[in-house]
């Protein structure tokens, strides 16, 4: 009767979230030996090598610090074109980093536990990245802990865009960790080995311009309506521990302020 | 008398509650489609020993526990965990007179059904395509039986008070 219940309405996830804060501490449990073990491997790695670690953390803010100037700039810019032509621009997105837990959940899917939940806001479909790409998005939110599904699990996929041309697709899961599957294009798709796929913003879930993916083969296939194409994630999906939650704002900020007609008719320009 | 019986109660759920962590414990690549279902054998144990003590009401709320513990629909575990641990209810009294290979067989078919059940549900869930390796926990499962066997007769068998 649950198991009906459950699948056909969301309700019953209230029980879910009550037996999961006796449940999710043993997924702390579990998780405990991989932290004290990264634990003792940082406190006893050597002087130097924490400072010639430090010397290059520096160097990569600098010039991160620099790109981001620019960055600032091309922003405001990109403002103002999209005012130019009318068009509201989505501002910003806040960001939580969350810690992976080694918990294995179910061996054939590819779903993580952070240890990041809905105490923290973290809500279902939030899109997940890494420093690297997208690594997926928060398929169940619990008080202590979440569920990821990354975007290799079988049942995942996610719209993307070729970032050289614009062609829009969906990239699917494989169930492999380092490939994703273009499954519709058709054979004459003007895509090549080494393209860069980025989130396209369709669907609403992910917000636009992330990179996802790299193709990396391309096969027409003369006899069939689609051509087969594989990806492989930018995003370390088996190795990074530390992951970004992000929450972009849903209501798009309009660019031009409305001008406000006053008494005598005048109009004035809202600053 | 009655102490005694509270840490009865407590070892029962202490050696459950390792059983879910092993459940998830962490293991990299293709081994862990090889971890088997150590609540179910927990369960198992326990209702062979004690029938009076352990029964469906904890199978079933262990089972619900390892849905949420594990991600999986509300109530998958509990229904497959309840039939089998109904089985063994009806037949602990006969399993205990059985040799050591007809009960590792028993256990097999215990785990057999459990995993069935679940490979039914995920069927009427979304058709999926599952792999064969789906399978495989039932035999690593039944391969490290006597293990489990040992070990728990070995907390069972440890006084704490007399």
């Amino acid at each position: 009767m649950l198991l009906l219940t459950e699948h056909k309405y969301a309700q019953v996830g209230g029980i879910r979230t009550t037996l999961s804060v006796f449940v999710d501490p043993l997924k702390y449990l579990v998780d405990l030996p991989t932290t004290l073990v990264e634990q003792a491997t940082n406190s006893a790695s050597s002087y130097s090598a924490l400072k010639e670690e430090n010397a290059r953390l520096r160097e990569d803010q600098l010039v991160h610090q620099t790109r981001l100037l620019k960055f600032a700039a091309l922003e405001k810019e990109n403002i103002r074109l999209r005012a130019l032509l009318e068009n509201s621009f989505k501002l910003g997105e806040q960001v939580l980093v969350a810690e992976l837990l080694s918990v294995n959940m179910a061996p054939y899917e590819h779903i993580v536990v952070v240890n990041k939940g809905t105490r923290f806001g973290v809500h279902p479909q939030q899109p997940v990245l890494d420093a690297n790409g997208v690594v997926g998005q928060v398929f169940r939110a619990l008080p202590f802990t979440s569920e990821i599904m990354l975007i290799t699990d079988p049942n995942h996929a996610i719209p993307v865009q070729v970032n050289r041309n614009g062609l829009l697709t969906i990239a699917v899961g494989s169930g492999q960790l380092n490939r994703l599957v273009l499954p519709f294009l058709p054979s004459n798709a003007d895509i090549r080995p080494g393209d860069l796929l980025i989130t396209s913003g369709l669907g609403g879930t992910f917000p636009q311009g992330y990179p996802v993916a790299v193709v990396d083969e391309f096969t027409a296939q003369p006899n069939k309506a689609f051509a087969t194409i594989t990806a492989t994630p930018k995003a370390l999906l088996d190795r990074n521990r530390e992951l970004m939650i992000v929450w972009s704002k849903s209501i798009p900020v309009p660019l031009i302020t409305k001008p406000v007609v006053n008494e005598e008719g005048a109009v004035n320009e809202v600053k | 008398m009655r102490l005694n019986n509270y840490i009865g109660f407590f070892r029962i759920f202490i050696t459950l509650i390792l059983a879910m962590c092993l459940r998830v414990m962490p293991i990299s690549g293709d081994v862990a489609m090889l971890n088997p279902d150590w609540v179910l054998l927990a369960l198992v144990y326990w209702t062979l020993i004690l029938p009076e003590r352990v029964g469906i009401f904890h199978a079933w709320s262990f089972g619900l526990l390892t849905d949420v513990l594990t991600g999986r629909l509300l109530g998958q575990y509990a229904l497959a965990y309840s039939l089998v641990i109904y089985i063994c209810l009806k037949f602990h009294k006969r399993l205990r007179q059985f040799p050591f290979f007809q009960q590792g067989l028993f256990i097999f078919f215990c785990l057999l059904l459990s995993q069935l059940l679940l490979f039914f549900i995920k069927n009427l869930q979304h058709p999926a395509q599952l792999h064969a390796t789906f399978w495989l926990p039932v035999f690593t499962g039944t391969l490290i039986w006597p293990l489990v066997y040992g070990l728990l007769r070995f907390v069972s068998s440890f006084k704490v008070l007399k």
